[in-house]
């Protein structure tokens, strides 16, 4: 079992817990994941890891409440434990010798971005973080980024916080305005991604993305999180998360990304039915 | 007696099976096995126990069952094997120690593996208190086992016996690995690993669920407080066949398909991990796992099931007894058949499996004979479900975290005969080393590492 050291709400949606889970936070490092299982019946889902503390044996983990899963794994309190948690899965974030970056997150993807902008901030690179909601209402982590950048653009689509725009709008002014980046990373919505890569493409600058595709066992052995990067099938849960996002296949991982849609929604639904009637009694 | 034939088995009917999860083989009765058992002509030259990888003194079990005393056969069983109700089970009989039986030159080999599982059977009714409890000395010699299916308990049993602190790190909730994510309830029973599980934890074994080696721990960290350590860490990622279609949707790798439905109990209704439930399916591939993956889908209500092998029913490698089964439960085999392309609809779902139908020519290297492409005869299979079943590669993870370790071109661990790697104090056994092969052959192997293990340590003191 998995303990709750510690449970806050980001925004209305979206959920920071920290974990008590030795093993996973003694390797952990940026862009790398856990697989949890709320209970003895769940299924087991993929989150990153937004943060950890090795001396104190702990891991973060920030999630959107969209699901039946999140939805049971958001009822659990402070003290409250998971059934299990493993962890750290793979591959972290390259960071070495990365000189001036912008990181551009999008919605929740934006707790993953947080941890690569902070250790590319402390290897002492220049940071520029681009980070886009759909209003102020969702905006999360807004302070972090600041203290991890040299340079914080905030957008929304109504301009109900920062500008209003998209993330691509405010990378592709700063790239006209001059700025020069060795690296993109990027991590948020696939349509949001795709939208960066082809951005960066006409500009050739290098960019990275974080893939999140359904994938069970996390370990190299299910085969479902596979992907096609570079014409080739990659395994996401080994191979990445990270790909090179100029060679990725988006249109074909958000195809796939909507292979259990009816079940998804159907479980849901039955959760807010349950949690309601729960309520009313 | 019957000199001729096998004791038939009792088996669940056909058309119960097609909708249910619960087991096929329903078992002997102490009758049954004890007529069985009576089959075996004790010849002196023992062929049976040679083509049994794990060794189990046979005559010696089946006189026992004969005279009905089921508890001694249990015991001649459990001094070699770790999992005897898993091997009565699913071990390919017929190719190993059922092949060698003398009786079968005549007619039927003694149904070996039935009384086997019947005598494993018999010992779990008569209730746990058989086992007593039994721990490790203090001083004695600490083991690291990666992996727990068949290859890691069957090493961990034997090093638990010969006087080890055991030590099973397993990455998944559950331990088991295949036996509990890849062969389904029907096959066996999950209640039956965890018994099996039980009995190695009665022995002393510890073991650590959520753990992956390789990005938990390392094989390095684990050398720093264990003496030896064994790498049982099994099959790997799935193969593909790199043609057209295979990211549609409705298209899964065996292994996907599996542990969704075994692991996972994707099969009950109230389920929080989804599987499709396709209503025309194609797997590709002959062996178990597909025989396992097509069973499985048929009985989540697929109304047509076809099994695409690209050679013929004589070089089908799956376990004979599978192969009847899903015979009698409607699945079709369609032979000589190879698919070329999955063709899909506009929203992304996979529709048609396009194949070449094949012939066979000269032999290949591993001595079948090779299929080759009849120009301009193709198949195409209306389905809304693809399951690839054509084996794995190694998992990568180990060998991509530990430096040292010595693998092959296609990612397998390099081992001797006796298990060791290149790393000192590293041995390895089972998939992780062959690739896809059988439970027994991992448990052979797993057997193997930790008599090694056990003969190092003792040079070691």
């Amino acid at each position: 079992m998995y303990r709750i050291i510690k449970k806050d709400s980001l925004n209305p949606t979206v959920t920071r817990m920290v974990v008590e889970a030795p093993l996973a936070a003694r390797r952990a490092q940026p862009g790398q994941f856990v697989i949890l299982r709320v209970d003895e019946e769940g299924e087991r889902i993929p989150l990153t890891i937004a943060g950890y503390d090795r001396q104190a044996g702990t891991v973060t983990i920030i999630y959107q409440i969209v699901g039946a899963t999140t939805m049971t794994l958001d009822r659990l309190k402070e003290g409250e434990a998971i059934r299990d948690l493993v962890g750290p899965l793979g591959t972290p974030t390259h960071t070495e010798g990365l000189r001036r970056v912008a990181v551009v997150g999008g919605g929740v993807g934006c707790a993953i971005a947080l941890p690569i902008a902070q250790k590319l901030h402390e290897e002492g690179a220049e940071v520029h973080a681009i980070v886009g909601f759909r209003n102020q209402e969702l905006v999360i982590l807004q302070e972090e980024f600041q203290a991890a950048s040299q340079r914080l653009e905030l957008m929304t689509d109504d301009g109900s916080a920062g500008r209003k725009g998209l993330v691509t709008n405010a990378l592709e002014e700063l790239i006209l305005a001059g700025e020069r980046y060795d690296q993109v990373i990027t991590i948020g919505p696939l349509v949001m991604m795709k939208f960066v890569c082809a951005l960066t493409r006409k500009y050739q600058i290098p960019t990275v993305v974080s893939m999140n595709p359904l994938m069970i066992d996390g370990t190299g052995m299910c085969g479902g999180c596979r992907l096609t990067v570079g014409g080739k099938v990659k395994f996401a849960c080994v191979d990445g998360p990270d790909f090179d996002g100029h060679q990725v296949d988006f249109d074909e991982a958000i195809a796939r990304s909507s292979a259990y849609r009816e079940e998804e929604t159907r479980a849901r639904e039955a959760h807010c039915n349950l949690f309601r009637k729960e309520a009313a009694l | 007696m019957n000199p001729i034939q096998k004791t038939p088995m009792p088996v669940r009917p056909a058309g119960e099976r097609r909708s249910s999860f619960d087991e096929v083989a329903l078992g002997y009765t102490p009758d049954q096995a004890a007529e069985e058992a009576a089959r075996c002509l004790h010849c002196k030259s023992k062929p049976c126990v040679q083509g049994c990888p794990v060794q189990i003194d046979i005559p010696a079990f089946l006189k026992l069952a004969a005279e009905r005393d089921f508890a001694g056969a249990f015991e001649v069983i459990s001094r070699a094997s770790s999992l005897p109700a898993v091997c009565g089970r699913v071990c390919p009989q017929e190719t190993q120690c059922e092949a060698n039986c003398i009786r079968g030159i005549k007619g039927e080999p003694v149904g070996i593996g039935r009384v086997e599982r019947f005598a494993a059977d018999w010992q779990a009714a008569q209730g746990a208190a058989a086992a007593p409890q039994t721990s490790p000395g203090k001083d004695a010699p600490r083991v690291a086992v990666v992996g727990s299916g068949p290859a890691g308990l069957s090493c961990a049993g034997e090093l638990a016996r010969g006087g080890c602190s055991v030590t099973i790190y397993e990455a998944l909730h559950t331990p088991g690995g295949v036996l509990v994510y890849g062969i389904p309830e029907f096959r066996l029973p999950k209640e039956i690993v965890r018994r099996e599980i039980e009995a190695l934890k009665k022995q002393g074994v510890e073991i650590v669920t959520n753990a992956v080696i390789g990005r938990s721990l390392t094989v390095e960290e684990l050398l720093e407080e264990y003496q030896a350590v064994f790498l049982g860490s099994g099959a790997g990622l799935p193969r593909f066949m790199n043609i057209p279609g295979e990211t549609l949707k409705g298209v899964y790798s065996a292994n996907e398909f599996l542990t969704r439905v075994n692991l996972m109990k994707a099969y009950r209704e109230n389920s929080a991990t989804p599987v499709r439930r396709p209503k025309r399916v194609a797997v590709v591939g002959g062996g178990n796992v597909a025989m396992d993956a097509a069973r499985c889908a048929l009985r989540l209500g697929a109304e047509e099931v076809s099994i695409v092998y690209r050679r013929s029913m004589e070089e089908l490698p799956a376990r004979r007894e599978e192969v009847e089964h899903a015979q009698e439960e409607g699945i079709r085999f369609r032979l000589l058949t190879n698919p070329v392309e999955i063709i899909g609809e506009e929203n992304g779902w996979a529709a048609v499996l396009r194949c070449a139908q094949m012939e066979l020519g000269e032999p290949d290297a591993s001595g079948r004979r090779r299929p080759v492409e009849k120009p301009g005869e193709f198949l195409e299979l209306p389905v809304d479900c693809v399951i690839m079943a054509i084996g794995t590669s190694p998992n990568p993870l180990l060998a991509g975290t530990t430096q040292g370790l010595e693998t092959q071109k296609w990612g397998g661990i390099v081992a001797d005969e006796a298990g060791r790697t290149s790393l000192p104090g590293v041995y390895a056994g089972g998939d992780a080393v062959t690739g896809a092969a059988t439970v027994i052959l991992a448990m052979g192997a797993g057997k193997t590492a930790a008599r090694s293990i056990l003969e190092d340590l003792k040079k070691k003191v």
